[in-house]
């Protein structure tokens, strides 16, 4: 069992101006699950990438040993062919072909040329049957969700005869049953040998799952720990090169009146007729008070906050919304900003942000008409906004004219609350703030968070992490299957008492 | 030492602490790929000037080159601001020749004043765009089918209103405005060895350098004030020099010839108009937002729809203009006019640096681009080239000039 099934030596990786890896080493052992850990831009996805041959063997320094021997990968098929797979954040399935179609993509079942269908169907059934999902293979993917897509993943894995498989952040989209499972398939593909690498943030998983945990900081490996007897904050303070004293910045919010009331809001869904999404929700926010939004994936955070926000999503809304005291209309996302709300999306890059445009266009991009006289954008009043945000939200880029989609996760995400705050709001929805963000990063959104609520505004904090929501907030909502199901103060809040709230009348809402 | 980063208190406060480094490296791919297009159009300039022994360059011959591109180029104004949008209008070529007919059937067979011809006409123009701009926009079917359907119906219009036959002449006016040329206002004046040239025409091109001398001046001085990033003075000096000399050679010829072509003059308030309208109004703005991610404008309570259907009333109304001019040049209206414009202009926009996914282009750009197939043809018909091999050049040339950009922007996300 304890014999290293891939060593990596002195790996060191040049960017044109950025030194990504420098002489970092990984030894995993044959048959555990091994555990990377690092901030964003830690150098994580980088050495996976050399590792299966993204980066080919030349564009690199160091050597890989595999089962034993040096591998000199040109591609990722060079790495498949020895049993390195690697599943990456990003699915990459193709959405219009079947489950059996996606599992032997590029790797046929073929008989003189034509596919065979029965073997293929027959293979991808029994695959689905070692990852627990129960799908007919001919079932397109689209019609999967997430979770079982990420099996299918797996399962496509498999196929290849995987004997090193490698996750980037494989539970970073699922809920938390999705999750659960996902671990106890790799614990189970572990007991039958398959030597695991998962790349993840949630170190409450790391945790519970790795054997060892290898932590990487700027490009450099710096421990690498037995699981057994490891604290998160002991990978941490590994991973910020700092002791971790406190995860959430002290605040006091002095709460004022109500700014926003939300009565009896219901919202059905756009594609599937008559399906309720939202039921009856009733929500109170008020001026300096950071109230939480907990629910589990589906239970309809993102659909009832962005219905609000000008109707930006779903369908049949009903329902009144009362701005200090008086009932207002937002039939579109114009006349809910200009009604002082915003609202932050939870998929940055694919709702937020206007990726092959710079920081000061993004910035300006939700309230031009500002900059603006008579339909002319001043340019250097922009130039001077955005610059103002870099410097006071710590956006780390050399101008404002640096391209928003080469930003790591944490300065997107800056970018996106400058852009919101400049449209100088009452009410901010912060959908998922700090997904896919660095912990030194988190820290920095969180302090933005309590300083808008300590400038009178009201911010609405909707999270997966329950540990987050505690830490900001001074009130806290559960929405179960579309339910407001309860309204707990901070100081009575518990992980335990909100995920019961969370989970109630689940049954009833389907 | 702490989690907390050392410059939380000053979150949402200036920061004095905060790396003040505004000097972003001037990233050579970039600056490549920004004027890459520029010098690529000066190298083939001077590779046909060589070609063709000086002719490409003689005064007569870059009359003709604007003359017989003005439409081209007006088609691809509009079409860059289509294509930045992240569409496409393949109908642009059957409008230019509905535009025509409907023009000519008002001017020569029903003898209405050209003027109001004209605004007619391009109210004509504007109702087809809206018309496209309505199923995209509002109905939400793809650009590429709704003006591949356009294609067919404005054509199919074209015949039912000329039958199979041209009409034609036009008004002189018209005529002028396609064809002529300004009049030597104030005479002429000697330039020693280059002889006489057109005084009022050389007057026109030193006040447009003048004009743009001084407004970059002030751009330069306005962004300096802010403390942004400009160009050292020698460089920007010798931008200007660059371009003036670019200019007054053109003006010069142009005057040495007959004086400045009055599509030139219509073309120049085009290009100035559409670029200054792209870069600095809201809805130029707009265009680039709805282009670049439509969900993330349309989250940052931009209409996309309005801006949408606007950007087709508009290629609706430039390509009237196109057909005006067009018909007017041939004298004749005719039913297979502008056949494939449409290509050309969709040609001059991606090989004037615009991008297939949108949020990417420039009107000077398309404008350059547009030259480029505009010079390549005028100096293989020249050099005598068969028709094939100007076809040849042109798609390699398209080819070419797309595959750079894709390679440039790949070595651009390379360097993360």
């Amino acid at each position: 069992m304890t014999e290293s099934i891939l060593r990596m030596r002195s790996i060191t990786k040049t960017f044109p101006g950025v030194k990504a890896l420098s002489d970092v080493n990984l030894e995993v052992l044959r048959g555990e699950i091994h555990a990377i850990c690092g901030e964003n831009g830690a150098g994580k996805s980088t050495l996976m990438k050399v590792l299966s041959g993204v980066y080919p063997h030349g564009d690199y320094d160091g050597t890989i040993e595999f089962e034993g021997a040096e591998c000199q990968f040109s591609g990722i098929r060079d790495s498949e062919h020895r049993g390195i797979v690697i599943i990456h954040q990003e699915l990459a399935l193709a959405p219009n072909l079947s489950i059996a179609e996606n599992i032997f993509l590029g790797n046929e079942q073929a008989k003189r040329g034509l596919i065979d269908w029965n073997r293929t169907n027959a293979a991808a059934a029994g695959l689905l049957r070692r990852v627990g999902l129960r799908e007919n293979p001919t079932t397109q993917v689209v019609e999967l969700g997430v979770g079982k897509q990420q099996l299918v993943e797996i399962a496509k894995a498999l196929s290849k005869q995987v004997k090193l498989l490698i996750l980037d952040e494989p539970t970073a989209a699922l809920n938390d049953e999705d999750s659960a499972h996902l671990l106890n398939l790799l614990r189970g593909l572990r007991d039958e040998g398959i030597t695991c690498v998962i790349i993840s943030h949630k170190l409450n998983e790391v945790l519970s799952i790795a054997d060892r945990v290898t932590v990487l900081r700027d490009g450099r490996t710096i421990s690498t720990l037995d699981s057994e007897g490891l604290t998160e904050d002991k990978i941490i303070s590994g991973m910020v090169g700092r002791d971790l004293e406190h995860r959430f910045p002290p605040h006091e919010s002095t709460v004022g009146e109500e700014v926003l009331r939300i009565e009896d809001w219901s919202v059905h869904s756009p594609t599937q007729h008559g399906r309720l999404l939202v039921d009856k929700a009733n929500l109170v926010l008020r001026r300096g008070e950071v109230v939480g939004l907990a629910g589990l994936m589906g239970a309809g955070r993102t659909e009832l906050a962005m219905s609000v926000f000008g109707r930006a999503y779903g369908a049949n809304i009903s329902g009144k919304v009362f701005k200090n005291g008086r009932e207002i209309q937002m039939r579109s996302v114009r006349e809910a900003i200009d009604h002082g709300i915003a609202y932050a999306t939870e998929d940055r890059k694919k709702y937020g942000l206007n990726l092959i445009e710079d920081i000061k266009r993004n910035v300006s991009a939700a309230a031009l008409g500002k900059l603006a006289k008579s339909g002319w954008v001043d340019d250097n009043e922009e130039y001077k906004v955005a610059d103002g945000f870099r410097k006071s939200m710590n956006i780390k880029a050399p101008s404002v004219s640096s391209i928003t989609g080469k930003l790591s996760g944490g300065n997107q995400q800056k970018v996106v609350l400058s852009k919101w705050i400049f449209t100088d709001p009452d009410v901010l929805i912060l959908d998922e703030p700090t997904r896919g963000i660095d912990v030194g990063a988190k820290y920095e959104i969180y302090t933005i968070i309590n300083a808008l609520a300590d400038q009178g505004k009201a911010v609405l904090v909707i999270s997966s992490e329950l540990p987050e929501l505690l830490g900001l907030c001074d009130r806290i909502y559960t929405l179960s299957a579309g339910r407001i199901t309860g309204e707990v103060p901070r100081a009575e809040a518990t992980q335990e008492g909100l995920m019961t709230l969370m989970t109630a009348g689940q049954e009833a809402g389907k | 030492m702490s989690l907390a980063p050392t410059n939380a208190d000053m979150v949402v406060l200036p920061n004095p602490g905060a790396p003040d480094d505004n000097s972003g490296k001037p990233g050579f791919s970039v600056n490549l790929r920004q004027s890459g297009i520029y010098i690529a159009f000066a190298g083939i300039v001077v590779l046909f000037t060589i070609l063709t022994g000086g002719d490409l360059i003689a005064p007569q011959n870059i009359s003709n080159i604007i003359v017989q591109n003005s439409y081209i180029l007006i088609l691809a104004i509009g079409m860059i601001l289509v294509i930045i949008a992240g569409h496409i209008d393949l109908s642009v070529g059957s409008i230019v020749a509905a535009s025509g007919a409907i023009a000519a059937v008002l001017m020569v067979n029903q003898n209405v004043p050209w003027p109001l011809a004209i605004l007619l006409t391009l109210l004509f123009g504007a109702l087809i765009g809206a018309w496209q701009g309505y199923w995209v926009a509002y109905f939400g079917i793809p650009a590429f089918i709704v003006t591949l359907a356009g294609m067919l119906l404005f054509r199919a219009i074209t015949y039912m209103i000329l039958g199979n036959r041209g009409i034609g002449p036009f008004p002189d006016s018209v005529r002028t405005l396609s064809n002529g040329f300004t009049n030597g206002y104030l005479g002429n004046i000697g330039l020693g060895a280059l002889g006489g040239a057109d005084l009022f025409s050389l007057l026109v091109g030193v006040l447009a350098v003048a004009g743009f001398a001084v407004t970059q001046w002030r751009s330069r001085a306005g962004r300096l004030r802010y403390g942004q990033n400009v160009d050292t003075l020698v460089v920007f000096v010798a931008k200007i020099a660059v371009a003036a000399v670019v200019v007054m050679f053109v003006i010069v010829q142009l005057a040495r010839f007959r004086n400045l072509p009055w599509v030139l003059v219509l073309l120049a308030f085009l290009v100035l108009g559409y670029s200054v309208l792209s870069q600095r109004s809201v809805f130029g703005r707009q265009i680039y937002a709805v282009g670049g991610n439509l969900q993330a404008a349309t989250l940052s309570g931009v209409k996309v729809k309005s801006v949408m259907f606007w950007i087709f009333v508009n290629m609706g109304v430039l390509s009237a203009v196109a057909g005006i001019i067009f018909a007017g040049r041939l004298n004749q209206a005719n039913p297979t006019a502008g056949n494939q414009f449409e290509l050309d202009a969709i040609a001059a926009a991606f090989i004037g640096g615009a991008a297939v996914q949108g949020g990417v282009g420039k009107v000077v750009g398309a404008i350059t681009g547009g030259l480029i197939m505009g010079v390549i043809n005028n100096g293989m018909s020249l050099i005598g080239a068969p028709s094939e091999q100007v076809m040849l050049v042109k798609g390699a040339v398209l080819l070419a000039a797309v595959a750079f950009d894709v390679w440039t922007k790949r070595r651009a996300g390379a360097s993360r």
